[in-house]
């Protein structure tokens, strides 16, 4: 049963019970969450289809290890928003902080203004859309899904990176250690366009982006490669 | 054509020369040694183990045991208990142990399936915890295992939180005592097919874990973050927080500050699957000062017992058992000791560590994958050596001796739960000793650095 939860008058302790009570017979609902005030780990450990509308800004790990919900931030959203994130949606309307997506299994992180550094930082499988530009160190040490900014990426952009892929319709600062620019392919401009759409994020053209990925150079260890490390 | 007497003369002079070698205290043979490894191929030594150089500890201290003016209990007749709680401070469903040790968190992958799954069967024989690694958690632990501790790592590398959900208490890892502010470190030989697909990472490459957690940055960040794993849990597990010996009188009450259940200590014998050599025997503290600084920091925010301190890091013995408790821990982990009590670096491979160039005692090199014992390894023809069963029942078997051990021991000094030995039932036998752990030289009431000298 869709319900309103008020954190003006409740607590993130009792929200959280709510809804995952609310989901465990796995029913379409809608929640609309009011006054978050930035309030710390709401509707984090979400385990069904739950469709969530926080209006307004949130704190530290919003949506953390979220699994299946649709989670929507009408607002600015702290550190680690959909940390560990391993399936379901998270939209950001505003900006979003440091470490936004990190180590994300699966599922897709939207976020309609920009972030902070670190964005998809040891990212394991997620997708990550920025509308806007991401800082620097984002990408570091991500492992494997899928980053498209439409703005611009800050310095060191993807250090130490694995198999995940980067997209990059602005300017790059830097590229981190290990992290080189590659050929933008067919199969990767269709990958740019189906994220793009399922993000809703229009007014960017796939051909527009630049690819980067790992040279691979450091996968194992070569003294002659000392000087990157 | 030589004749016997040339040759007869010829060997004594050899031993006349051989006796005035005088080896040098600066470079002996393995500092030699090791400047000529270094020379042939450019890179540092990684290997297994702890520190191995000598560091004071706890066969620096000895129980007084009783006499005139304390009472002891009797051996066989009398009960010691040795239970346990962990985890009393905010978590609904605390840990209860039966013995005061646990097993601390060792990765598969460092360690093959069957080995994790012998951790689990002996400490559920004993009736104690078994830990996760880097690496997440493996169905064949979860099963073999009553009461399972998942570890938090820098890299989450298979976190998830259906396994958070599944297990009994989560560890926070910020540090491990073999290398404190150190990441983790697993080579390409070891990283399988199975083990790269538990970390989303390509088969066969060097995995080199990050230091530092990607989502959190000093103790309020954490704080912040323990309260996500809480509400993810529902309040019910505790949260353990690891760190390595380093500062620890204020990185204990960090980790208090920040909202652990339970402290986990881990000094600088502590076990790894793969570190630099130089960082192994150049960082960190001695378990011995650790434990002292730790439940001193405890103490002074009066949250001893209250927030629960468990030690690692060269516990080997019921001695080492009691006298860590006897300090303040409420707990202890083994390792080193619980691999060894499975079978690695067994006399029964002798042949086959000879053939790497080692021997039975001595075998560290836990990071090649080539472990003769079948224990730290991911060849699935070494890890069939390994018989998980009977290997349970061995690490059964010692961690039983631990306890029998501690029990002796606290009886000795007339307490009647391990629980209640305590600092005054100590004494030192090294100035060094005594200065680390707090309690007096043997025949003094002097501790160096109290009252004024």
């Amino acid at each position: 049963m869709d319900f309103n939860y008020d954190l003006a008058v409740g607590t993130t302790r009792e929200l959280n019970q709510k809804l995952n009570a609310a989901g465990t017979e796995d029913a379409d609902v809608s929640v609309r969450v009011l006054n978050p005030k930035g309030a710390h780990a709401l509707a984090v450990g979400m385990t069904s289809n739950v469709s969530v509308d926080i209006e307004g800004h949130v704190g530290y790990y919003c949506a953390g290890m979220n699994q299946k919900a649709h989670i929507t931030v009408l607002g600015n959203a702290g550190p680690a928003v959909a940390e560990n994130m391993m399936s379901g949606r998270v939209v950001v309307s505003g900006n979003v902080s440091h470490y936004a997506g990190a180590s994300a299994h699966g599922g897709l992180l939207v976020v309609q203004g920009d972030s902070s550094s670190r964005c998809g930082i040891s990212l394991k499988g997620a997708n990550i859309v920025v509308r806007g530009s991401v800082g620097h160190m984002s990408a570091f040490m991500a492992q494997s899904g899928s980053m498209v900014v439409c703005g611009d990426a800050g310095d060191a952009l993807g250090d130490s990176l694995y198999e995940a892929r980067l997209y990059v319709r602005g300017s790059v600062a830097s590229l981190g250690t290990d992290c080189i620019e590659k050929t933008l392919r067919e199969e990767h401009k269709r990958e740019i366009d189906a994220l793009l759409e399922s993000s809703g994020v229009t007014g960017a053209d796939a051909s527009e982006f630049r690819r980067f990925g790992s040279a691979r150079n450091l996968y194992n260890f070569d003294v002659d490669n000392a000087d990157a490390y | 054509m030589p004749t016997k007497k040339n040759s007869d003369d010829k060997l004594s002079r050899q031993h006349e020369l051989r006796s005035r070698l005088r080896e040098s205290a600066t470079y002996p043979r393995e500092v030699i040694a090791e400047i000529q490894r270094a020379a042939e191929t450019g890179i540092y030594d990684i290997r297994g183990w702890g520190a191995k150089r000598k560091v004071p500890n706890f066969d620096d201290l000895l129980f007084l045991g009783a006499s005139m003016s304390r009472y002891p209990l009797e051996g066989y007749r009398e009960k010691c208990t040795t239970s346990v709680t962990l985890g009393t401070r905010f978590a609904s469903k605390p840990i209860e142990l039966k013995i005061p040790i646990t097993v601390a968190g060792m990765s598969f992958g460092a360690l093959s399936g069957p080995a994790k799954e012998a951790l689990g069967r002996g400490a559920s024989a004993a009736g104690t915890s078994t830990t996760t690694g880097d690496g997440g958690m493996t169905p064949e632990e979860r099963e073999n295992s009553d009461i399972l501790v998942y570890q938090l790592l820098p890299s989450r590398y298979g976190m998830n939180p259906d396994d958070l959900r599944r297990a009994d208490a989560i560890e926070v890892v910020v540090g491990q005592g073999a290398k404190p502010g150190g990441g983790g470190m697993l080579l390409g030989q070891k990283i399988s097919e199975r083990v790269a697909g538990m970390r989303d990472l390509p088969e066969g490459i060097d995995q080199r874990s990050a230091c530092r957690h990607p989502d959190w940055t000093g103790p309020d960040d954490l704080a912040i973050k323990i309260q996500e794993l809480r509400e993810i849990t529902n309040w019910e597990k505790p949260i353990y927080i690891k760190i390595g010996a380093a500062r620890t009188y204020y990185d204990t009450a960090l980790a208090v500050k920040a909202g652990a259940d339970v402290v986990v200590l881990d000094g600088m014998q502590g076990g790894t699957a793969a570190t630099q050599d130089v960082f192994i025997e150049h960082v960190g503290i001695p378990t011995l000062p650790a434990l002292r600084q730790a439940v001193e920091a405890l103490q002074e925010l009066d949250m001893h017992r209250k927030v629960q301190l468990v030690v690692s890091g060269g516990i080997r013995s019921g001695a080492d058992v009691a006298k860590a408790l006897a300090m303040g821990a409420d707990a202890v982990s083994v390792g080193v000791a619980a691999l060894i009590a499975l079978g690695d670096n067994s006399p029964q491979f002798e042949s086959d560590y000879n053939e790497l160039g080692s021997s039975a005692g001595f075998y560290d090199d836990w990071h090649e994958g080539l472990d003769p014992s079948g224990i730290s390894t991911q060849d699935e023809e070494l890890a069939a050596r390994f018989d998980p069963v009977l290997g349970g029942r061995r690490l059964a078997n010692y961690l039983n001796v631990l306890t029998l051990e501690t029990q002796t021991l606290a009886r000795a000094n007339g307490k009647s739960h391990v629980h209640n030995l305590e600092p005054e039932d100590l004494v030192a036998l090294t100035i060094e000793a005594s200065a680390m752990a707090g309690v007096p030289l043997a025949g003094t009431d002097w501790i160096p650095g109290k009252n004024n000298f």
